[in-house]
């Protein structure tokens, strides 16, 4: 029989979840190196580390999705071995990852449904769902089809259906990296809620002014090994950051000097009728960027900025040429290549898949947008030793950490993935380079790294235009920062007058004047 | 105990290469079942289908022969499947550029043409298939039609076309009511390599055409653009790359090279039109296209073997007396096969022992 206390100690003060020496062997490369850790119930653990530090390893462990190579898994004090996430669940152990695997022409209590076991009938589960969602302060409409959501409603499913399973342990990976300042706030108090209910919380995170506010220890991985386990209250975000990295990180440094010149990107009353049946509409959209500057754009996703991206890449084009203007030349109606040729660069959101063909080699993902205008095709054929030079170069000026010189995209982690296909696009030069979302679920080394190239390219002259969710990222880059609210943009506002409460609101769809306004009425 | 698929993070080449031949293997290993089922001596049967025809040099010639239109038919669907665009009608298009070649050779019939007319049909040919195939490519881009059900049902459409005019206008008043029309004069016949032989200069072409497809996906822009259309869309749209023009395009290439395929065989080895020139030649170059991984080179010794099953099972059925279906279920396990193994590119086969770990922890 099992002993259910190994140690000897009751139950109650045994951790709920212990690692001991786990190791995960992936060939030659351990990425996970024999990591102790402890969690106890009514904790918040934070679990810190760049890309490639093993986070995901562990809780791909823990959660039963890989089978360690070495150590073990002890639940409750008793050792246990997950063949499935299936196995987790059972035991308690519920999970919430940071790509959300939703059907989105499906209702949300039909997503929940096929993610739970389905012993209950369809329609116990929705009482149940809407329940859940109650009792947390997560609202949802069992009813609604997952593309009408937000990403931060789609969120609450993906946490709703863990809470169903009544976990007595979470995982959540970068819960909040797309989330706004104010459903931060939201979730944050739902995480403490369960913690006062005596669940115990794993937390990846990067955002260490976070982890500090709401976790009670943090374990530092750094290169497959634990580094440290913390209280990160004690910890200042500068140590913190330093056990992650192992070097001090560099602070993002606008050179001096740097001022507007002449306008390169140009927008005039865009506006654009949906693509799709789920589109936004974007309705008179106007601003002018110069060279030298960056304007950040705000705003909840889902708000118009992947449609505001389509039409100015060209992904999407316009009738009237007028509505977007590159250097000085009308281009509403050019393709993505012509806008490209004229000095255009351009970084979407989604890394694989958009920005990346992720089944192909990164030489051939450098062809994949230089083949326009950086001389790497001559009369229709390849110059392969020129995509190749693309990829050193990007290599070594972005810190691109990869297994071999020339591998398939989707074998990149995230940060190193997204600093190659910025620094594809900036070792072109280009006179505008409009990008989205530049450092979305990138480690603090990697997101200082791009934030730094976007300020030294707009310090080399060129116009920057920057869509973001992160507000500290804005407020340290941009310039002027604008927020879209359903394919509006607001008016540009200076980023030292752009406080949190004001883009709060913009983005949460008031307009300044009338709150100021009834301010002064209230007064 | 438990097998399960785990994904790989990088699609592993090994497999790519030698994942056709353990569909080859396992199709064997299956046909043997399937010899014995039927009362054969699995082994003399496996010989009369792959050994037999490769020890006399008119069965090697007749393999090359049979080859030439699967290679030439299946380079022009490997364009179409890279680029996601699923041409299923190359058979129609074949019958189509059979057709439209024939047509000069049947209005030339005993005129003193000259030499311009074997490469006027092959024009005629090629551009007839490549107009039929545009149809369903038309179709998909401009009404959203599935061009799987259009290109597959058009088949049908030219099968009975090519009938109606060898039964109707084009028969051969001399050829005893037979639905053929008259042979065609030698300027209208593709010449043989051998005299003698069965060898023609179609196989050439062919080898032409595995070549021009070798460099087009390799080396050329317009390659890279028919992989990462098929590869990742949405990014190859980031790219600059249309879609649209894409399935366009490669639909007119393979209608075309089916099309020459089709007038090949119709002037080389048939020498006249008539209905059932085409053993689904269409069809087979799509089993072929897969065993070949999509790539030229494969496609090339893929085509030899297929061909090799047809003679082999000419060869079976006269010396076994196995009904030549036989060849037909064997090219469709095959291409089961292939497609299955294909899922070890990505994916790896692994044992989960969840019990053993347990009683290892609590030991």
């Amino acid at each position: 029989m099992l002993d259910p206390t190994p140690n000897g100690q009751p139950s109650g003060e045994s951790p709920l979840l212990r690692t001991i020496g786990l190791t995960k062997r992936y060939g030659d490369f351990l990425a996970n190196d024999s990591i102790d850790i402890d969690i106890w119930p009514k904790e918040i653990h934070a679990l810190l580390g760049e890309n490639g530090a093993g986070k995901s390893t562990l809780v791909k462990a823990i959660y039963g999705l890989i089978q360690p190579s070495a150590g073990e898994i002890r639940w409750q004090g008793q050792p246990i071995a997950l063949s499935g996430p299936s196995q987790a669940r059972g035991r308690g152990i519920g999970m919430v990852f940071q790509h959300f695997s939703l059907f989105d022409n499906l209702t949300v209590a039909e997503n929940v449904a096929l993610g739970l076991d389905g012993r209950e009938s369809f329609k116990d589960m929705s009482a149940r769902l809407e329940q859940v969602s109650k009792t947390y302060g997560l609202p949802l409409d069992p009813r609604r089809e997952v593309w009408q959501l937000s990403v931060g409603e789609r969120q609450r499913i993906e946490i709703v259906r863990a809470l169903m399973q009544d976990p007595k342990f979470l995982i959540l990976d970068e819960p909040t990296a797309v989330l706004t300042p104010q459903e931060a706030d939201q979730l944050f108090i739902v995480l403490e809620r369960l913690k006062a209910e005596g669940r115990a919380i794993l937390y990846i995170s990067h955002k260490l002014d976070e982890v500090k506010r709401l976790c009670d220890t943090a374990t530092i991985l750094r290169g497959g090994k634990k580094i440290q386990t913390c209280n990160p209250r004690l910890e200042t975000a500068a140590s913190l950051a330093r056990m992650m990295v192992g070097s001090e990180i560099k602070e993002v440094k606008a050179a001096a000097g740097r001022r507007a010149t002449v306008p390169r990107l140009v927008v005039n009353d865009l506006s654009l009728a949906p693509a799709e049946a789920h589109g936004v509409r974007l309705e008179h959209i106007s601003f002018e960027l110069k060279g030298g500057e960056i304007l950040g754009i705000a705003g909840v996703a889902g708000n118009g900025q992947d449609e505001l991206f389509a039409a100015l890449s060209g992904e999407r084009l316009s009738n009237d040429p007028g509505t977007v203007v590159i250097e000085g030349i009308a281009a509403g109606h050019l393709s993505i290549t012509q806008r490209r040729k004229l000095g255009a660069a351009f970084v979407p959101e989604e890394r694989l898949g958009h920005g990346t063909a992720p089944r192909m080699k990164l030489s051939e993902n450098a062809l994949l947008t230089g083949h326009a205008a950086s001389g790497m095709v001559h009369h229709g054929f390849i110059d392969t030793a020129a995509t190749l030079k693309t990829v050193d170069r990007a290599t070594e000026t972005f810190d691109v950490r990869k297994a071999k010189r020339d591998p398939e995209a989707a074998s990149l982690s995230g940060g190193n993935l997204q600093k190659f296909i910025v620094g594809r696009e900036i070792l072109r030069n280009p006179a505008v380079l409009v990008v989205s979302q530049p450092t979305w679920g990138v480690d603090a080394g990697a997101a200082a790294v791009i934030r730094q190239a976007l300020l030294d390219l707009a310090t080399a002259g060129a116009a920057v235009l920057v869509t973001s969710q992160d507000l500290d990222e804005l407020a340290e880059i941009a310039d002027r920062i604008a927020v879209m609210f359903h394919g509006r943009l607001s008016a540009p506002l200076a980023t030292g007058e752009a406080t949190r409460e004001k883009l709060g609101l913009l983005m949460g769809g008031s307009s300044l004047e009338t709150k100021e306004a009834a301010h002064a009425v209230g007064a | 105990m438990q097998l399960v698929l785990e994904k790989r993070a990088e699609r592993s080449n090994t497999i790519a290469m030698v994942s056709p031949l353990i569909a080859i293997g396992l199709t064997i290993v299956t046909m043997v079942i399937l010899f014995a089922i039927l009362g054969k001596n699995p082994l003399l049967a496996l010989h009369a289908y792959f050994i037999a025809p490769l020890t006399d040099g008119y069965s090697l010639q007749e393999i090359a022969v049979k080859a030439t239109p699967l290679v030439m038919i299946a380079i022009g669907l490997s364009l179409c499947y890279l680029a996601n665009a699923w041409n299923i009608g190359a058979e129609g298009q074949f019958l189509v550029g059979a057709v439209a070649g024939s047509w000069i050779a049947v209005k030339t019939q005993g005129t003193d043409a000259g030499a311009w007319v074997l490469p006027a049909m092959f024009v005629l040919a090629a551009a007839g298939g490549a107009l039929y195939a545009l149809i369903p490519a038309i179709c998909k881009v401009k009404f959203g039609a599935s061009e799987i059900l259009t290109s597959l049902m058009l088949v049908y459409v030219a099968d009975l076309f090519l009938d109606y005019l060898v039964r109707g206008p084009w028969r051969d008043p001399h050829g005893f009511n037979f639905p053929t029309t008259a042979e065609f004069d030698p300027v209208a016949t593709v010449p043989l390599l051998i005299e003698g032989g069965r060898l023609h200069l179609g196989s050439i072409i062919a080898l032409v055409v595995v070549a021009a497809a070798a460099i087009l996906l390799g080396r050329t822009i317009k390659g890279f653009e028919i992989r990462v259309v098929g590869a990742a869309p949405r990014a190859a749209r980031f790219g600059g790359f249309n879609a649209d023009q894409l399935i366009i395009l490669t639909f007119a290439v393979s209608g075309a090279l089916a099309g020459l395929a089709g007038i090949i065989e119709v002037a080389g080895p048939v020498g006249h039109l008539q209905p059932g020139i085409s053993p689904g030649y269409g069809f087979t170059a799509i089993i072929v296209a897969f065993l070949g991984r999509l790539n030229p080179l494969g496609i090339l010794i893929a085509g030899l073997f297929l061909a090799l099953t047809f003679i082999g099972g000419e060869q079976a059925q006269i010396a076994m007396k196995i009904p030549l279906d036989v060849t037909k279920v064997f090219q469709g396990i095959l291409l089961f096969y292939v497609l299955a193994c294909d899922s070890l590119i990505l994916y790896r086969f692994k044992l989960v022992f969840p019990n053993r770990q347990v009683a290892r922890g609590t030991a």
